[in-house]
């Protein structure tokens, strides 16, 4: 294959040469394989095949994934679940406007580049600085997770439905560390430690006074009123499950430190 | 409404949620405050999530088997052990504390 280039097409290189095609490749293994954890959760909670499926292909986003089916586990309502996996999809919101100015991606693009816009595809396109490595970053983490995440979910899903009683397997002990695994990466620093325990304070107190599912909204209210007046770095929080730079020298590449 | 209902509104409200980032004036988002609040927001959400799973029983508060989960993926995370290890580590240490015979 030529690596020449003409007009307005990309320029052709070898995939294996891209840094990013080959970090995003890892990356789709590495965030692919835990939707095995997600399948086998989400069945041990209660939720059907299809319904755990059809979180996996429509909702797409691991944090609001989990957290639908943890709060119907502890027995809150569909719709506590509904607005705390709402909530915790808004920085996708901001992740999407981040991939618009990078790509800027025309017509039907955008609403494919839209349900792919996730922690992960966002965090690998901008950490390169070449928009054709950015472009093959996105759509290769993107797709890449999509497709492994969707085949782990249906594996987790069938083997929870096979294994029986959750509780012996410790199936509920894995879903406080997938939490706390989701959390881990973006408690960098004095801020996100002192907001974690804030709000984990706030949702202990909060759960003997309120429905199940209610003291995550509690929780949600107190972090949005701390991000509000508060003035730390502005991307806290949003951090890659699985950081696709891992031994990179974070500041360098966030440019900026509190 | 049934499950069903709230599963498939919450996945229109999440394809929402990122689709208005390709539309709406990058201006209007990137107001510092909006960002930061959607980034301490995922924070405590996560936080809250990760205590309500290890203590809450309904509406009351215990100590189980599951607190060894959160001991077991704390250092697991420490040892910057993956995900998926991580999370075998909280299923693992569960199932063999009930094992033992506590929670």
């Amino acid at each position: 294959m030529s690596g020449a280039s003409r007009g307005q097409e990309p320029a052709r290189v070898r995939l294996g040469a891209s840094p990013a095609f080959k970090i995003a490749v890892s990356l789709s293994i590495a965030t692919g394989l835990y939707g095995v954890s997600f399948g086998a959760l989400s069945v041990a909670s209660g939720f059907d095949f299809w319904q755990t499926m059809a979180l996996s292909l429509l909702l797409f986003s691991g944090g609001s994934q989990f957290a639908f089916i943890g709060v119907v586990a502890g027995g809150g309502s569909g719709l506590a679940a509904m607005m705390a996996s709402a909530l915790l999809g808004l920085r996708n919101g901001i992740y999407g406007m981040q991939i618009n100015a990078l790509l800027r991606p025309g017509g039907l693009k955008r609403y494919a580049a839209a349900h792919v816009t996730i922690d992960e595809s966002t965090a690998t396109a901008s950490g390169q600085t070449d928009p054709d490595e950015q472009r093959r970053g996105f759509w290769t983490a993107g797709i890449g997770i999509f497709i492994l995440w969707n085949i782990f979910t249906a594996v987790g899903a069938l083997a929870g439905d096979a294994m029986g009683d959750p509780k012996r397997w410790g199936l509920d002990g894995a879903a406080v560390a997938a939490f706390l695994g989701l959390l881990w990466p973006r408690l960098r620093g004095r801020e996100p430690w002192a907001i974690a325990a804030a709000c984990a304070l706030a949702t202990v107190l909060a759960v003997p006074f309120v429905p199940s599912g209610v003291p995550i909204l509690v929780a949600a209210v107190v972090a949005a009123v701390i991000g509000w007046y508060s003035h730390a770095r502005l991307n806290e929080g949003l951090e890659p499950d699985v950081d696709p730079y891992a031994g990179v020298d974070r500041d360098r590449k966030i440019g900026g430190t509190e | 409404m049934n499950l069903w209902t709230w599963i498939l509104i919450a996945c229109v409200l999440a394809y929402a949620t990122k689709l208005i980032g390709y539309f709406v004036p990058a201006k209007l988002l990137q107001n510092p405050r909006i960002m930061h609040v959607a980034g301490t927001m995922t924070i405590g959400l996560l936080a809250s999530l990760t205590l309500v799973n290890a203590v809450a029983s309904g509406q009351g508060l215990v100590l189980d088997a599951r607190i060894g989960a959160l001991l077991a993926a704390a250092v697991a995370l420490l040892f910057r052990a993956p995900f998926l290890v991580v999370v075998i580590a909280g299923a693992a240490a569960a199932a063999l504390l009930r094992l033992l015979g506590w929670g």
